[in-house]
C-alpha cells in the first residue's frame, strides 16, 4: 500500500472569462506495475494509480486512464477553458481503492 | 459545460508524457546553460542529460525531486524525540539558516572529530535531540538532506580540502584511482580519461556529485551520492561498500571536490 502519498497542484488563483488555463498536477505514488520482484524474490503486487479526474464546480472536464507502463511520481498537466469562477476537484484512484484528493479554487473575472 | 477539455488528442499526447517522462517543452543546451552548469574543467551531469530531463529538472513543479523537499520541509517543522523540540526550534526557518550549508559538505567536523556527510551530520543532531537517528536512504533521511542541499540550490559547491580534511580527501582520491572488481576498473578510468566519449549507447560523465541527493528516473526516486556509488561498484562488478562506509564519506568528499564552482542542483533531475 502507497503512504505518505502527496498532491501537488499549479492552478491560476485568476483567469480572465474565456482563458484557457494550464493545469499542472504531481503525485507521488510508488506505481508498482505488477512485474517488479523484491529482494526476496517475491512479486511486488500491481499498485498504481489507475484513474485520475478534474471536475470543475462538479462537472467533470479531464479524466484519465493510468496503465503499468507510467513511471512513478505521475505528473498530469492539461489545458482547461474556464467561464466563470469556481473550485478543480481533482481525484485520484489506485488499485488498493485508496483515493486521494485535492482541490483549488479559480476566480473568473 | 462551462469549461471543458480543449482537445482529446491532448489527452493522448499527454499521456505518453507521464508515460516517458517527457517534458511537453524542450529546448536545446544553450551557451549560458553551458556558463552555468561549468566550472573550469568541471561539467556537471545536466550537461549530459538530454532536453527532457534537463526541462524536468527546471521546471520546480514538474521535478520530482520536489515532493521530498515538501516532505523535508514538513520534517524540518515536526518536533521529535526526548528533548521535545524540531529542527527548527533552534534552526529557525531553513531558507535562512541553513543557506550555503549543503555546498560544503562533506566537511570536518569538529564536534564529531571526523569528515562527515550531511546524512550524518543531520544523525548527530538528531541524538542530540533525543530521537532516532534515521536510517541510511531511508525517506526521512533522503526528505532531509534533500530540504537541507536544497537552501544552497544554484550556489557553488565550496568544499574545503585542506586542514583537517585533507587526509580524508586523499583517501577519496586514492579510492577514486584504485581499480576494483572482476572488471579491475576504477572510477577515474572512465569518468576522467574517457569521460565525453560513448560507453556503448552512453555518453559517459564526469561522474559529478553537485545534483545528490538527486532524482534518477533508473530509481524513480530520490537517492544520494552513495546510492549511486553502489550502482557504479556493482557495474565494475565490485562488491558495494555498507552506506556511511568510510571509505564512502572519503569519496564523497573527494568527488564534491572536483566539482568545486558548480552550482548545487539538489534536487537535479538524472535518467
Amino acid at each position: 500500500m502507497a503512504t505518505n502519498v502527496e498532491a501537488r497542484l499549479r492552478v491560476p488563483t485568476t483567469a480572465k472569462k474565456g482563458d484557457v488555463i494550464d493545469i499542472k498536477s504531481l503525485i507521488s505514488h510508488p506505481m508498482n506495475s505488477g512485474f517488479v520482484k523484491d529482494a526476496s524474490g517475491k512479486t511486488i503486487p500491481r499498485d498504481i494509480i489507475n484513474t485520475f479526474t478534474c471536475s470543475f464546480n462538479g462537472q467533470q472536464v479531464f479524466a484519465m486512464k493510468l496503465e503499468p507502463a507510467i513511471s512513478a511520481n505521475p505528473f498530469i498537466s492539461f489545458p482547461v477553458k474556464v467561464q466563470e469562477s469556481g473550485t478543480f476537484d481533482f481525484q485520484w484512484v489506485d488499485d488498493n481503492g485508496q483515493v486521494y484528493k485535492d482541490s483549488a479554487k479559480i476566480t473568473v473575472s | 459545460m462551462r469549461a471543458r477539455l480543449l482537445a482529446t488528442p491532448a489527452a493522448v499526447a499527454f499521456g505518453f508524457a507521464v508515460a516517458f517522462g517527457i517534458a511537453p517543452l524542450v529546448r536545446s543546451l544553450t551557451q549560458g546553460d553551458l556558463a552555468k552548469y561549468t566550472a573550469g574543467e568541471a561539467k556537471s551531469g545536466y550537461v549530459y542529460a538530454t532536453a527532457q530531463t534537463r526541462a524536468m529538472e527546471d521546471d520546480e513543479f514538474q521535478n520530482p525531486g520536489s515532493l521530498w523537499v515538501d516532505k523535508g520541509k514538513a520534517l524540518w517543522n515536526s518536533v521529535d524525540g526526548t528533548a521535545g523540540k524540531s529542527c527548527a526550534s533552534c534552526h529557525n526557518a531553513a531558507e535562512t539558516s541553513m543557506k550555503g550549508v549543503g555546498a560544503s559538505y562533506p566537511k570536518y567536523d569538529a564536534k564529531i572529530g571526523r569528515v562527515v556527510d550531511i546524512e550524518e551530520r543531520i544523525n548527530f543532531e538528531r541524538e542530540r535531540m533525543g530521537a532516532t537517528p534515521w536510517k541510511w536512504e531511508s525517506e526521512p533521511l533522503l526528505a532531509m538532506t534533500v530540504y537541507v542541499k536544497a537552501q544552497s540550490h544554484g550556489m557553488s559547491v565550496a568544499v574545503a580540502t585542506d586542514g583537517p580534511a585533507h587526509a580524508t580527501w586523499e583517501q577519496g582520491k586514492a579510492f577514486y584511482e584504485a581499480r576494483r572488481g572482476q572488471l579491475d576498473m576504477a572510477c577515474a578510468q572512465c569518468h576522467v580519461q574517457n569521460n565525453d566519449r560513448k560507453l556503448r549507447s552512453e555518453t559517459l560523465s564526469q561522474g559529478q556529485i553537485n545534483g545528490f541527493p538527486t532524482y534518477r528516473l533508473d530509481w524513480q526516486a530520490v537517492g544520494s551520492a552513495q546510492r549511486r556509488f553502489r550502482g557504479c561498484n556493482e557495474q565494475v562488478r565490485a562488491e558495494p561498500l555498507p552506506y556511511g562506509s568510510p571509505q564512502y564519506v572519503a569519496l564523497e568528499l573527494y568527488l564534491a571536490s572536483r566539482g568545486n564552482g558548480l552550482p548545487v542542483e539538489t534536487p537535479a533531475v538524472r535518467k
